[in-house]
């Protein structure tokens, strides 16, 4: 297999044209840059069309667009463009549409900061604009896993006609490691559903997310709600790691389940019975997964680079069973792996 | 080994191909060698992953750093604060860090006019990589080295081999670059000046050992 040396969001953005992306459209923003820097570049090799937009609002809505005329279709921007797109996507999703949204997040409230974040959890598993829908959010923790989910979420979002989202942060995109990428996709399922011209052959395609009758918009939220129980079902993924004998279960996604990962293996090697759960999927969230990690815990230890926001879901999917404890840095700040250390220390003396 | 630094030797390379961690390693062996070393962080690229991260690193081995002025910060302003008559009156060597594509060899070409009057003092080196993506053929590897000599006017006049995998890397990946660096070097004409092995043990043309100082947070 061949390895190459790659940057997060260079990978990123290598994924998505493998994966069959077609049509990019994006704005400018650290530390997402590199995305859009690639594919300005390798875009238009590879038979796409990459846009620069005069705005996040504008990219969201050629992604709207594009995804309409049954076209692969990617945007990519930092936290506050995710904020600034957040309409397009209540859009994108209320017309059923199938696109790729990455959020490299960075440091917020406001226009934060430059550096590594994950505080836009909410935003992407619960809030991303109005109305009753759910994005599909992946949370990879290196670059191999970035390349892996941007090619599942493009098939994913084909599949069941909704926008997906790669939750990134700044030190995944900026970072570098090895990674194998897929072999290019040729072909991609039919879209009988698209408005790309019908040419006298068959009734024509409507895209739209305005409807006259209530009765009529409610049947169409309920249609979605049945795939959201499908995906909910059958498409969850998490890893756990070293769980089965576990007083403490660290729960942690992206960069931050890297930092946890080296916190736990330094508290192992001091004899302490500490495991990793760190969910792939954030929306559905892996509620049967994160059950059988922490059956034999005592506490766990939620680990964001946020003020706490996974925690919720944490707490709801195990129903509160187990005391669920917390770390965090925020604005920019990454916890080391020793911080993380000692809070698992702390947790483990009181546990004794 | 004896570094034999010119006055200035300014480093450049596609982002990733481990050019920071070059001359991070170039600047400690210069200053254990008694010399006066500053480190110029010329990087507008990159937010994060910089020769300014090693202030502390460099303060104990009496380096002198000098950084973009909001490198680091939250500030998203590529402002370069130091001036060509601070670049001409540093005492001891310099070693520029320049940022990893055209538009960061761009900020080089500032001080254009005045390198180019001091040709003679002057080591311009390209780091290459044969496992980055998109320099993985030595045509390609030259090709970028044209970009960056066109962005910033300063000829090239050695290479560095600093052909990795990251945190994979082993002898034989180094081993493996070996007819990929002398490629390099019979397409551009130039010299070979290292082969970098951070301690793999691999068997290579001129060998410079080399730390790894770039790290990510979870492997600190």
């Amino acid at each position: 297999m061949e390895r190459n040396l790659m940057k997060g969001n260079e990978a990123l953005a290598e994924a998505a044209i493998r994966a069959g992306c077609k049509c990019f459209f994006g704005y400018p923003i650290t530390p997402q840059t590199e995305i859009a820097a690639y594919l300005a570049k390798y875009m238009p090799k590879n038979g796409g069309v990459f846009l620069q937009a005069e705005s996040e609002i504008a990219a969201i809505n050629m992604v709207l667009g594009a995804a309409s005329a049954g076209v692969r279709a990617m945007t990519s921007s930092s936290s506050p463009g995710i904020s600034l797109k957040s309409e397009g996507v209540s859009y994108i999703a209320g017309s059923d549409l199938p696109c790729v949204i990455i959020n490299v997040q960075r440091g917020g409230p406001g226009l934060g900061g430059i550096q590594p974040s994950q505080s836009d959890y909410w935003q992407a598993t619960k809030a991303l604009g109005h109305g009753d829908y759910q994005l599909l959010v992946y949370a990879p923790c290196s670059v191999q896993e970035m390349v892996d989910k941007v090619t599942l979420a493009f098939d994913m979002a084909d599949e069941f006609r909704m926008p997906a989202m790669i939750l990134a942060d700044g030190l995944l995109g900026q970072m570098m490691e090895p990674v194998t990428f897929p072999e290019r996709k040729t072909e991609l399922p039919p879209k009988p559903w698209a408005t790309n011209g019908h040419g006298f052959k068959r009734e024509h395609n409507i895209v739209n997310s305005l409807y006259l009758v209530p009765e009529e918009l409610e049947n169409s939220i309920l249609d979605r709600y049945k795939r959201y129980e499908v995906i909910k079902a059958n498409h969850t993924e998490a890893e756990s790691y070293l769980c089965d004998d576990a007083d403490i279960v660290v729960t942690a996604y992206g960069a931050a389940a890297r930092v946890a990962k080296s916190a736990v293996n330094r508290a192992r090697a001091m004899g302490i019975k500490v495991g990793l759960f760190r969910p792939i999927t954030l929306w559905p969230f892996p509620v049967k997964e994160i059950n059988e990690a922490c059956k034999n815990a005592k506490a766990l230890l939620d680990v964001e680079m946020s003020m706490g926001q996974m925690i919720e879901d944490v707490k709801l999917a195990i129903n509160c069973s187990k005391p669920v404890h917390f770390f965090g840095r925020t604005g920019g700040v990454i916890p080391s792996p020793d911080e993380v250390l000692g809070e698992i220390k702390k947790l483990s003396d009181s546990n004794q | 080994m004896s570094l034999k630094l010119k006055k200035y030797t300014i480093i450049t390379g596609h982002y990733g191909s481990g050019k920071t961690n070059f001359a991070a390693n170039l600047a400690v062996k210069a200053a254990e060698e008694g010399e006066k070393v500053t480190v110029v962080d010329l990087d507008i690229v990159n937010p994060y992953f910089r020769s300014a991260d090693f202030a502390e690193l460099f303060e104990k081995k009496g380096i002198s750093l000098a950084a973009p002025l909001y490198a680091n910060t939250n500030l998203d302003i590529p402002a370069l604060s130091f001036n060509i008559e601070d670049f001409m009156s540093t005492d001891g060597k310099v070693i520029v860090d320049v940022g990893g594509d055209d538009s960061g060899a761009s900020a080089l070409a500032r001080y254009k006019e005045f390198l180019l009057q001091n040709a003679d003092d002057i080591e311009g080196i390209c780091v290459i990589n044969m496992y980055r993506y998109l320099t993985g053929t030595a045509a390609e590897a030259v090709e970028f080295m044209r970009e960056i000599e066109n962005a910033s006017g300063i000829p090239m006049s050695a290479i560095v081999n600093n052909s990795n995998l990251g945190e994979e890397t082993t002898a034989e990946t180094i081993e493996n670059s070996s007819a990929y660096a002398d490629e390099v070097c019979r397409l551009t004409g130039l010299p070979l000046k290292y082969t970098v092995d951070a301690s793999a043990g691999a068997e290579v043309k001129n060998r410079f050992p080399a730390e790894i100082y770039v790290k990510k947070i979870w492997e600190k």
